[in-house]
């Protein structure tokens, strides 16, 4: 029996030629990455462990970026734990302030992770590089203690579901949709401890910045990793950024997976998730009337260049809704500047938009944006749980960048073809 | 190891921000992180909870992000163990990781009752309900997990493993 993308990086990983769905395996992991809420916890079971130095100063990755730049005192103190931390174990891959982004945009940017590796994050988004055909998942803070010291991690060899996207999607559709729609079919506990692997030729012809969004959102099915196998498109993004060896891995023609399931995405509208389930998808054009208070452009999903751009497009020469408050936040302080020089940053502004420096912010309701009793949010992020953005009785819905574009020159959840 | 307590029902898909809001995420110390926990899903859970109660579930429990914040409110607030229908997977190695005892168990799931007094065995995994009487079987751990849940969580195996 073959095996799928994931299990062979995870045998490579565990020094093994074969592994089966469902053994556990000891693995050597690539990079570590742990963020301001995540990483004093796991700073403080460290020091439980009575280590000295982590395995390796160079595999751990520190990014202050969720209540950053620091939203009040108790935001600061467990923000200067995490830098101290560094400067004491000569952590070089800390991003401070200036020069940080949203970890999940900056790791690829930095190319600090590439084909073939296996990388543990104490942040669920963490799933977001499978999209260059690593193995990489969300783990807690334990786990990321356990591995900074060892330089391992347990892991269950997962079973995969295969997702297979064909036809050629319409203007206004993309990586968002594609893993919205794949969320609202499967439910958000459908690939419960599985790995989704995403293949055929709409996936082929899509850009890194899509995949990114789609294997960012595996986790709201309940996956274990997204994956898309490396391509050509992989390694004209990684040329120039990542510079260790990497191996590229295909699924075997025979591997095992536990469903295959095909959309065609020529059939595809731009989709919106209707609170409180990431799942509650419906078409935009059979959104109803729903009008909002916000609506948030940015996050680890929907923060990069062509995100910004699908924005810019649709913004350009409109005004935000009278009394909408549109927040747009680049993903990375790279990400911002290619947005200023190609004159997005100045749409946006003349649009009636507030610009931020990147953080996570507002899409776990962290600040930049908190939601009042019975608010109503569009946003690009991931998550739509009840009193995800603020207040337990405030709404999120979810969309892809044109959509919220659209929306918030409408002042109510628009088709983006309705500007 | 066994224990009694007084079940609190919840449904599917309890997800972390309801388990710990991000608000509270500004520290991680269990007695604060504890007098919030539960509050989006249940704003008196923290006042009425009592150390030794058990928090039954339906699917998909600790679902989100992987905040180990979540489960050390529920460690924080007393509670003796969750039994859920099922476990989003960074929830349930977070659990085992920090010494929370969790059971997976879908007809205990199904048939508990808010306010049921349940004896848990977190060795043999059996769920007695001593209104009803029935037993219910939670689903063996593996060997391993075992070891790293009796050595109290995953650092003190690592500290005494190697």
């Amino acid at each position: 029996m073959g095996m799928t993308i994931s299990q062979k990086i995870l045998a490579a990983h565990a020094g093994r030629e074969h592994v089966e769905a469902g053994e556990l395996l000891n693995c050597k992991v690539d990079v570590i990455l742990g963020n301001d809420v995540t990483a004093p916890v796991a700073i403080s079971e460290f020091a439980r462990l009575g280590r000295e130095r982590v395995f390796a100063a160079d595999r751990v990755v520190l990014v202050p970026d969720h209540f950053t730049p620091n939203k009040d005192i108790k935001a600061a103190e467990q923000a200067k734990i995490m830098r101290d931390f560094a400067h004491q174990q000569g952590i070089h891959n800390y991003f401070e302030i200036g020069q940080m982004g949203i970890e999940h945009c900056l790791l690829p940017e930095q190319g600090l992770v590439g084909p073939g590796d296996l990388i543990i994050g104490a942040d669920s988004h963490t799933c977001t590089y499978g999209a260059l055909g690593a193995f990489a998942t969300g783990v807690g803070s334990t786990d990321m203690a356990a591995a900074m010291a060892t330089g391992e991690a347990w892991f269950k060899v997962p079973e995969s579901i295969k997702f297979v996207y064909y036809g050629q999607p319409s203007r206004w559709v993309g990586g968002k949709d594609f893993i919205l729609h794949a969320i609202g079919d499967i439910g958000v506990d459908g690939a419960r401890y599985m790995s989704m692997e995403f293949t055929g030729e709409a996936i082929r012809t899509l850009s890194m910045d899509n995949r990114f969004s789609m294997a960012n959102m595996a986790i709201e099915a309940g996956g274990k990793n997204g994956i898309i196998a490396a391509d050509d498109i992989t390694l004209a993004y990684i040329k120039d950024r990542f510079k260790r060896p990497y191996q590229i891995y295909q699924s075997d023609p025979d591997a095992a997976y536990a469903r295959t399931i095909e959309y065609d995405v020529s059939q595809l509208e731009p989709v919106v998730a209707f609170p409180h389930l990431p799942e509650n998808t419906r078409p935009v054009s059979q959104a109803g009337e729903v009008w909002l208070d916000q609506v948030v452009i940015g996050s680890c999903t929907n923060g990069r260049i062509e995100d910004l751009q699908a924005a810019a497009e649709i913004l350009k020469g409109h005004k935000v809704y009278p009394g909408l408050r549109l927040i747009i936040l680049p993903g990375t302080q790279a990400i911002y500047l290619d947005a200023l020089r190609r004159g997005f940053i100045e749409i946006f502004i003349e649009a009636g938009a507030a610009v931020s420096t990147p953080t996570c912010g507002p899409c776990l309701g962290g600040h930049m944006g908190i939601l009042a009793k019975g608010e109503k949010a569009l946003a690009t992020t991931n998550r739509n749980f009840v009193g995800r953005m603020g207040h337990p009785d405030s709404e999120v819905y979810l969309s892809n960048p044109a959509v919220a574009a659209a929306s918030a020159i409408k002042g109510r959840i628009t088709p983006p073809w309705e500007v | 190891m066994k224990f009694t307590g007084k079940a609190y029902k919840f449904g599917s898909n309890i997800d972390t921000d309801a388990i710990i809001p991000a608000r509270y995420l500004t520290t991680f110390d269990p007695a604060e992180l504890a007098r919030h926990c539960m509050e989006d899903a249940d704003p008196e859970f923290p006042f009425k909870v009592k150390p030794g109660d058990m928090i039954v579930a339906d699917k998909n429990f600790g679902c989100g992000s992987s905040r180990e914040h979540a489960p050390i409110a529920i460690k924080g607030a007393g509670i003796a163990c969750v039994v859920a229908d099922s476990f989003a997977r960074i929830f349930y190695r977070n659990a085992i990781n920090i010494g929370l005892p969790i059971l997976e168990s879908p007809q205990a799931a199904a048939a508990i009752q808010e306010g049921d007094q349940i004896e848990v065995d977190l060795e043999s995994g059996q769920i007695l309900n001593l209104r009803s009487g029935e037993v219910y079987q939670a689903t063996p751990f593996p060997e391993f997990m075992q070891e790293i849940m009796a050595r109290g969580g995953l650092i003190n195996y690592v500290k005494e493993t190697g």
